[in-house]
């Protein structure tokens, strides 16, 4: 090895573990600053105490029937809606092809009496005023969306139906959110 | 511009200087006896309004900073008390508020400007993405200010535009809960803000730098649009532009104190003046003017991602712009039937600020589709037409010839138009 470098005869030697050498630092300079700007971009999400908070539990034993209640979960609003026998009936009765993001009332329930649904309006997030609008469910103020009693959007230009956040019933009238 | 440095340190000590860090001969050059065009008008003196503002904004910051707290149940409270309790904390207050209104006052003529008058084109297009690029920095840092105070306004606007993100397929969700720390616009939301509303200004600063150097290789442009030729085009920017842009300055300054003492609020809105409550959006939310033009192609588009795509794109078009316009002649006094359809565009950008001041519905909604049809037009297809279709006025040979030439000028400047050249001015 020693007099083909002295001999100049095998440049390709050479040139070959230069660029190995080229390569490798290459990499391992990648490799660092990737492993660098990981945890500098990582500190943006989530906190783990915000984490911590992102469940609640509510009473639903004050809610009258027809009433609409707002509770804060994670900074934003939760929608509670007790619906009357009338209006139950008239969000199952809804043809779902004529909407925009088709789903049955069924699919966004789980006991039909009650409706729970995120209050951010899937637009650009802002919080739909409750019963007003075309369909006397939420409107939405900045940008005109109009949604149903069941929280499903009907006009405006909202792509989305309000979006059903994981609960369960922990009791008869008690539900945990998150 | 090359030209010899006419420098000369006039003892031991900055001889000293000299010798080892030339900065004082490199100021001396730029801002003294920088060869500038003799015909530039009012219209370019924005650029020295601009780097007044930045300080403005930078100092007055810098002193709000002192007093404000970034945490949701203090930031309201903290800006109320710089208002009424810290010594000429109101002034100070209401100077960097209206303060970002001025500056983007300036920053649009100092646009239209260089629109008109074909700045960006050939050598000057680095110069001109510079200025872009300082554009949308001063749109984040103007963004990331008004969530401070943390009012309704501040909370409902910082809450739309993070939203715009999640428009984005698949990443849009993550990229959302990634620029809020939270689950919503929150504490977390509101102390990274307050960090990076500190740090842009810096940055632009940085880019400022780099946009007088990339101003100072090619030199001005003028409202001829053509190269100066020699010495009779030419004038050292000091004392004859230091005076010219002093006095446009203190021309702006009244009107920026009239805002300050006479209508401070007048640019605001009254909900900011309603502490940031998360479970009530505010009836109307619009943003602050120099942003109503942008907000209006967004609501002009009925589909969300496009809306968020038109936006952006009406931004990111400027970046190209030296490319689009295919005509070479630079100025648009030589140019007629540019010179109407910028007319136009103008109009187009004005109807569009009106119409993202009104509810998305009815004939605001029609002028606001006009208007951004007629916005990616301009840039997409006249522009590009323009150069092909059009003919242009004719052109002096340079900046000086028609002043000299000129048969009705003054008796004492006829024996320079006899061919012996001007005089140099003095200096």
């Amino acid at each position: 090895m020693a007099e083909n470098t002295v001999a100049g005869g095998h440049h390709d030697d050479d040139v070959h573990r230069r660029d190995f050498l080229h390569i490798a630092t290459a990499s391992l300079f990648g490799v660092g600053v990737g492993a660098v700007a990981w945890p500098l971009v990582m500190q943006m999400n989530p906190a783990e105490s915000v984490k911590a908070l992102a469940s609640i539990e509510v009473d639903l034993s004050p809610v009258e029937v027809g009433q609409v209640i707002k509770v804060l979960w994670q900074g934003k609003p939760v929608f509670i809606r007790r619906r009357t026998e009338e209006q139950i009936a008239q969000m199952e009765a809804v043809s779902v092809d004529a909407l925009p993001d088709p789903q049955r009332d069924a699919e966004r329930v789980q006991q039909s009496e009650w409706l729970v649904a995120l209050g951010v309006c899937t637009h650009l997030g802002c919080v739909p005023v409750a019963n007003s609008g075309d369909f006397q469910g939420w409107f939405c103020p900045c940008h005109g969306s109009h949604y149903d009693m069941s929280g499903r959007i009907r006009k405006g230009p909202a792509p989305k139906n309000l979006e059903i956040p994981p609960y369960q019933f922990v009791s008869e009238t008690k539900i945990l959110i998150g | 511009m090359d030209h010899q440095s006419k420098y000369e340190p006039t003892n031991g000590f900055t001889r000293w200087i000299d010798s080892r860090l030339p900065v004082v001969r490199m100021a001396h050059d730029s801002f003294i006896d920088y060869p500038t065009p003799v015909n530039l008008n009012y219209w370019w003196t924005f650029g020295g309004i601009l780097t007044f503002c930045l300080v403005i904004m930078i100092v007055t910051g810098i002193v709000l900073a002192m007093h404000y707290t970034p945490h949701v149940d203090h930031a309201f409270d903290s800006v109320q008390h710089i208002r009424r309790d810290v010594q000429f904390g109101w002034l100070i207050q209401y100077v960097h508020a209206n303060g970002a209104s001025m500056f983007f006052l300036a920053v649009y003529i100092h646009m239209f400007r260089g629109l008109y008058y074909g700045s960006y084109k050939e050598p000057r297009e680095l110069l001109w993405i510079l200025g872009v690029v300082i554009f949308v920095l001063m749109m984040a840092a103007a963004f990331l200010g008004y969530v401070l105070p943390w009012g309704q306004m501040s909370f409902w606007a910082a809450t739309v535009i993070t939203n715009l993100f999640a428009a984005i397929p698949w990443v849009g969700e993550g990229i959302r809960t990634w620029l809020w720390g939270g689950f919503s616009v929150d504490n977390a939301t509101l102390n990274r803000f307050f960090s990076l509303h500190y740090l842009v200004p810096f940055v632009i600063f940085a880019v400022v730098a780099l946009h007088i150097w990339a101003l100072h290789v090619p030199g001005n442009n003028n409202p001829k649009g053509i190269d100066p030729k020699g010495n009779q085009d030419m004038v050292p920017f000091h004392p004859y532009y230091t005076a010219k842009d002093g006095f446009a300055l203190g021309l702006f300054l009244l009107l920026f104190a009239t805002f300050v003492f006479y209508l401070p609020d007048a640019l605001g809105h009254a909900d900011n003046y309603i502490k940031a409550d998360p479970l009530v959006t505010p009836e109307h939310i619009v943003p602050e003017w120099y942003f109503l033009p942008h907000y209006a192609i967004l609501r002009a588009v009925p589909d969300k991602l496009m809306g968020v795509i038109a936006m952006f794109a009406a931004i990111a078009i400027l970046f190209v712009l030296p490319w689009l316009d295919s005509s070479k002649v630079r100025s648009g006094r030589y140019r007629p039937l540019f010179q109407q359809f910028f007319i136009l565009f103008v109009v187009a950008c004005v109807a569009l600020g009106w119409a993202g001041g009104q509810p998305a519905e009815g004939a605001a909604l029609l002028v606001s589709r006009v208007g951004t049809i007629y916005y990616f037009a301009f840039f997409l297809i006249i522009l590009p037409l323009l150069g092909v279709f059009e003919t242009p006025r004719e052109m002096p040979n340079s900046i000086a010839e028609p002043v000299l030439k000129k048969p009705d000028s003054p008796p004492e400047l006829e024996p320079d138009s006899t061919g012996k050249p001007a005089p140099v001015p003095a200096e």
